[in-house]
């Protein structure tokens, strides 16, 4: 992320591009650039350093659980630097393949790893109208690219020539395989009630109070808020399902024979993939980059021509004017801080619970994560129909029908125009 | 031009990894370079805007049947490299079925009327992030400022017409009511007593029951055929 200074003389610069050319291309190019770097800065932000600080706090939580104080000495007295140390560590160290490994994939799979964590992020949203690939079918592309990152780690076992790494990989790939359809399942409830696959609209519709998060919209979505974490917890392979690397059975699973740059692409991976589920988790069911108090309609007013946003608004880019970009920045931090607690979340149960069998793994997924998850999605598909039947409308709360374009001021109007284009 | 030169990377990436899996003789090799293959195929669909075919190109091919593909190989290989060794028959066979292929598609390319195709492609270059929202502007002050009825009526057109335009690329709606049995690309303002279009209902649930079939033949083959005690179980 670019910080406020960067923004402001960036702006500045802008500003006096404005003046200078009334040739409106040149100000559709100029805005257009802007756009592009902050996406890139964004991206490049989030992805490298997010894991940095995730891997000093999973140290830290580690040694406070254990009774210890975790990294203390390098970068001050909490140990800010550790990361930073960590990977110049890892960068001298030799670069070995071995004998028996097939060479070529040995040294690529760490790279597919890692870049299926990166393209998750281009399709994540972190603000109203911020987001690298504004995709109509952002949830399903989002889904998908996540399900490629497995494709790495199998290959990486494969290739190693070790049996251990082959367990690893194969507990991976069947985990994997059988953890994406409750994934998938949970997921769909959420953009069931917002009626678009959209990432940007299911943000939007739950703007405004902390009551209008999709996790209060009924009892199943509440459930499947806890059932998708699970999954989620599982889909990338963090304890207590992470078989794949098990120490205490396998030496270190899929990445036994890793080390130095490549065993930390897997680990960068890891980390930014624990963000991205995450972060779904906070679009689906957590009201996305809002705070929930309606403190952004007090600051920024409501939508794109009022309060703050106001200010610079004759950007030719939606999201880009002045004030705009002022509340953006805020929604960022709003959404990186609300996904970086549900990975606090993740590292504590990591530190917390033991490591399931993966017997126990395969029945928790196939026996009790699907048959809950295809309830819950029976149950919240049925609820709007109940709540008709009996109540006389399909919500208890709040609006039946939530105008998407009013609430908000991104790129992504056109679903709600589909609307009404079908409906009339 | 970038996408010229994006569309060029990725096509030569399509072919050489296709080429590269019929030519290699290692199995996870080859899985690697299908990949390769099917994932460029992924991003010329994303080149082309049609996000959703490119996603299900991702899930399906390279998330789901490669996957399933390496798990396979993983489970049956008795080495750690097994070799595909061809004999000339299966090669001749398979470059037979292979030009049968292709006289299909350069057939059904050639007999595709392309100058009527063309014609409802929106314009090369239409970057819908600037343009959308000048074009907004221009004609919402149209709407507003206009003086008489008649100039109204004739930028609320434009507007519409614009709208309708922009929806052209974006299906996914369109694709899932077609699926329930709605044709909103056909139907919308067609003329009263017309027959309605079908929608794509009856053959969606036959594939849907058909995949239930799979799905409860694929249990029954994988059941335990007599109990096994806990404990003696494989592990996996």
């Amino acid at each position: 992320m670019s910080g406020p200074l960067a923004v402001l003389t960036l702006e500045n610069y802008f500003a006096s591009v404005l003046k200078s050319c009334a040739d409106s291309e040149t100000v559709a190019m100029v805005a257009f650039v802007l756009a592009a770097l902050t996406h890139a800065a964004l991206l490049l932000g989030l992805f490298g350093g997010l894991p940095v600080f995730y891997i000093w706090l999973e140290r830290k939580v580690a040694g406070r659980i254990q009774d210890r104080l975790g990294p203390t000495r390098v970068g001050g007295k909490f140990g800010w630097l550790q990361t930073i140390a960590d990977g110049i560590k890892l960068i001298q160290k030799e670069d070995l393949v071995p004998k028996d490994a097939d060479s070529l994939v040995f040294r690529m799979a760490p790279y597919l790893a890692g870049v299926a964590s990166f393209v998750a992020f281009m399709v994540l949203p972190v603000a109203d109208g911020w987001v690298g690939v504004a995709a109509e079918c952002g949830a399903f592309l989002i889904l998908a690219l996540m399900s490629l990152e497995v494709l790495g780690i199998i290959l990486a076992g494969y290739s190693s020539g070790s049996k251990w790494a082959l367990f690893g990989a194969m507990r991976e790939a069947a985990q994997m395989v059988s953890y994406e359809i409750p994934m998938a399942i949970c997921a769909l409830i959420p953009l069931l009630i917002a009626g678009s696959l959209n990432l940007q609209v299911v943000g939007r519709m739950q703007s405004g109070g902390f009551w209008n998060w999709f996790i209060f919209h009924d009892p199943f979505a509440f459930f499947a808020f806890f059932c998708y974490f699970t999954v989620a917890t599982a889909s990338v392979k963090r304890a207590p399902f992470d078989l794949a690397e098990a120490e205490s059975e396998l030496v270190a699973g899929f990445h036994t024979e890793y080390s130095g740059f490549r065993w930390s692409i897997f680990f960068l991976a890891e980390y930014a993939s624990m963000f991205a589920v995450s972060g779904i988790a906070v679009l689906l069911f957590l009201g996305g980059w809002e705070t929930g108090s309606g403190i952004e309609t007090v600051i920024f007013g409501g939508g794109e021509g009022s309060g703050l946003r106001s200010w610079w608004k004759d950007v030719p880019i939606r999201g880009f004017g002045l004030g705009s970009y002022i509340a953006n920045l805020f929604a960022v931090h709003v959404f990186v801080i609300k996904a970086s607690l549900l990975v606090t979340l993740q590292i504590w149960v990591r530190w917390t619970l033991p490591r399931l069998r993966i017997d126990q793994v395969m029945t928790t997924c196939l026996k009790y994560l699907v048959p809950i998850s295809c309830f819950l999605f029976l149950g919240a598909v049925l609820w709007p129909l109940i709540l008709a039947s009996t109540n006389g409308r399909p919500v208890v709360f709040g609006n039946a029908l939530k105008s998407v374009v009013s609430s908000g001021s991104g790129s992504a109007p056109t679903v709600a125009r589909t609307n009404s284009e079908v409906t009339r | 031009m970038t996408e010229q030169l994006l569309f060029w990377v990725f096509a030569i990436l399509t072919c050489g990894g296709a080429l590269a899996v019929v030519v290699t003789q290692n199995v996870v090799r080859m899985a690697f370079w299908l990949v390769v293959s099917l994932g460029s195929v992924a991003a010329l669909f994303f080149l082309l805007h049609a996000d959703f075919l490119g996603a299900a190109q991702l899930l399906i091919y390279v998330g789901g049947t490669v996957v399933l593909l390496v798990f396979g190989v993983m489970l049956t290989a008795s080495g750690h490299t097994i070799k595909v060794q061809t004999t000339p028959a299966e090669t001749l066979l398979g470059c037979g079925v292979g030009l049968l292929l292709l006289c299909v598609l350069v057939f059904g390319i050639n007999s595709v009327e392309w100058s009527d195709v063309a014609s409802r492609i929106p314009k090369a270059g239409d970057s819908a992030a600037v343009t959308d929202h000048a074009e907004d502007v221009r004609l919402e002050s149209a709407v507003t400022s206009a003086k008489s009825d008649e100039s109204r009526d004739k930028a609320k057109n434009a507007q519409e017409a614009v709208l309708a335009r922009r929806q052209s690329g974006r299906t996914l709606r369109q694709l899932g009511l077609s699926f329930f049995g709605l044709r909103p690309d056909r139907n919308l303002n067609q003329e009263a007593g017309k027959p309605l279009a079908p929608g794509y209902l009856l053959p969606f649930e036959i594939i849907s029951i058909h995949l239930l079939v799979v799905l409860v033949g694929a249990a029954y083959l994988a059941r335990a055929k007599r109990r096994v005690t806990p404990g003696l179980e494989a592990d996996l």
